[in-house]
């Protein structure tokens, strides 16, 4: 459901609004990949996100940070359309992905979902095998040459650096891999849904730091091709591997900047405080 | 509290032997194999052949299960992932109340609406005549009855299905039917096979509803349209009257340590196999 905001009807015929106001991000970066335009969200009627207007830089990494409750998953999840499985959410608002709203009604559901690859909080394989998990994606997309679905998963586990872990035993179970390689093999099942953007949400909180130094590395690697939007809990990953941070408080956006401006010159001062740990 | 369930455990034991010294003395007098297979049902010329019971009670059970399958697998989904809120809490109780009729009910039901039916309508399409009361009828009845059953045990086997695994098929942009198809039913496969098991056994053993809809006439039955006789209804039909003759009520007996032993079987063969399902597609 969409409400479009007060605001954004009055200016309703301006199609390409002037980015500098409505983005803390603008001036330091060239290209725009997402853009949000006054997105509020509700929750059976509390009031999740506040107005958030938002530009995310094209293959770079951005890193959402915040105490817990402040709106961060819930931000994640409207760009992949998932609160649509909840009917109580309420969304309102604009969020660009190529230049088109993805809110819009002309814009299929299915289509945004494939240009954006989920990684989750914990891992979560399909009941299938780690072939058949990685080729979930492809095959529900319409893939059939057997040859064509092959390559492609092993494309991806390898990527994932996974295949000659699993080379093996690509047809056995999924659940009996360790979480670490779990949380890879749900990666390279994201990926080869051929995605634009990779959203993660906390991904590697269930991990331990073996494993979150894999997927971090991942994460480094894949920005040559791909958007990466994560949601953290931890600083110092954010601060590792950011290229962006995007500080967030109560639903609202407070600061938002390149990593190290963010950490060494912070401009408000409940992100100094934040930053200083004064609450988490 | 082990002192209770040990008693339990012994209360199936019990039960099970005493019916077995009960029956032991027809099964002296005759061969096994023969009381068994033989199709000769004349107690009172000392032919104690059940073969027509057994395929009955199987019949029956057997189309029961293949009519309430779809029905119960559909309607489970529907409520799991489609329906709202409202309807499902609308329907949740409803369903819990179906499966609180007694018998009974199921069965005057049957009679009042599947055997005309079926002796008007359905059967003079395939057949030259036919009373209504059938095998069919015993199945559609018995289908109605175990539905409820089906749909409760199903629900909430679908609802165990962790969230994040069902997000996760959307998010990689999976319909909704997708999604049902390939990852909630598969996961949910030995669910629904117990649930089938369970369904089964009370099937097996339902003796009310299926004795006033089936016709009871003791004959192998060749066709749908077809009278049968199942175990309980046999049971509950002659027990009591013929106890003058000891060789009858043994024979009764038996027919009663039979379809304990079929339920008991059953159990036993269908966990086995779940076991094995689970062990191959641990997923």
């Amino acid at each position: 459901m969409i409400i479009t905001s007060h605001r954004l009807q009055e200016n309703e015929n301006i199609t390409f609004p002037d980015t500098k106001e409505i983005s803390p991000l603008k001036k330091l970066i060239n290209s725009q990949s997402i853009r949000i335009e006054n997105l509020d969200v509700y929750i059976e009627n509390q009031h999740i996100l506040k107005d958030v207007n938002l530009i995310i830089p094209e293959k770079k990494i951005t890193c959402i940070i915040g105490p817990s409750g402040c709106g961060k998953s819930t931000f994640l999840k409207t760009l992949n359309r998932m609160h649509d499985e909840t009917p109580e959410v309420k969304i309102s608002g604009k969020i660009f992905v190529d230049d088109e709203n993805i809110y819009d009604n002309r814009v299929n559901i299915i289509d945004t979902r494939k240009k954006m690859g989920l990684l989750a909080q914990r891992p979560c394989p399909l009941p299938m095998s780690i072939f058949d998990n990685v080729a979930y994606g492809p095959r529900i997309h319409g893939m059939k040459k057997k040859k064509t679905i092959n390559q492609t998963v092993i494309q991806y586990l390898q990527y994932v650096g996974l295949w000659d872990e699993v080379r093996d035993r690509v047809r056995t179970s999924a659940t009996r891999l360790s979480i670490g390689q779990q949380q890879r093999l749900c990666l390279a099942r994201g990926l080869a849904i051929e995605p634009e953007y990779i959203l993660g949400d906390e991904a590697t909180s269930a991990l331990d730091p073996l494993s979150t130094k894999k997927i971090e590395e991942l994460f480094v690697k894949l920005k040559e091709k791909y958007t990466i939007i994560l949601v953290t809990h931890t600083l110092r990953q954010a601060k590792r591997i950011a290229d962006y941070i995007i500080f967030m408080y109560l639903g609202k956006i407070i600061e938002a900047g390149p990593t190290e401006e963010f950490f060494s010159n912070p401009k408000k001062q409940l992100t100094r405080e934040y930053l200083s740990g004064s609450f988490s | 509290m082990l002192g209770i369930a040990i008693f339990t455990i012994l209360l199936l034991i019990i039960i099970g032997l005493s019916l077995f010294f009960k029956a032991l003395p027809i099964m002296r007098e005759k061969n096994l194999w023969v009381l068994l297979t033989s199709a000769q049902w004349k107690p009172f010329k000392g032919d104690f052949g059940f073969l027509p019971f057994i395929l009955s009670t199987f019949y029956v059970s057997l189309i029961a299960i293949i009519i309430a399958l779809p029905f119960s697998i559909l309607t489970s989904i529907y409520l799991n992932s489609y329906a709202s809120k409202s309807v499902k809490k609308f329907f949740e109780p409803v369903i819990d109340l179906l499966s609180g009729i007694p018998p009974i009910i199921y069965g005057v039901w049957g009679t009042l609406t599947i055997v005309p039916l079926i002796a008007n309508k359905i059967a003079p399409k395939f057949v030259e005549f036919s009373t209504g009361y059938t095998v069919l009828a015993g199945g559609v009845v018995l289908a109605v009855m175990i539905i409820p059953l089906l749909i409760s045990i199903m629900v909430e086997v679908f609802r165990s299905i962790p969230k994040e695994m069902i997000d996760a098929s959307l998010s990689m942009g999976a319909t909704k039917w997708q999604t049902v198809k390939k990852v909630i039913l598969r996961k949910s496969i030995s669910g629904i096979i117990a649930a089938t098991v369970l369904a089964l056994s009370r099937a097996f053993g339902e003796t009310m509803a299926v004795l006033m809809v089936c016709g009871n006439i003791t004959q192998i039955p060749h066709s749908l349209f077809d009278a049968c006789y199942p175990l309980p209804a046999l049971i509950a039909n002659n027990y009591g009257e013929m106890l003058s003759m000891p060789s009858y009520e043994s024979a009764l007996m038996f027919s009663a340590f039979l379809l304990f032993i079929i339920v008991v079987l059953f159990n036993g063969i269908s966990r086995f196999t779940l076991i094995q399902i689970e062990k191959r597609y641990q997923f």
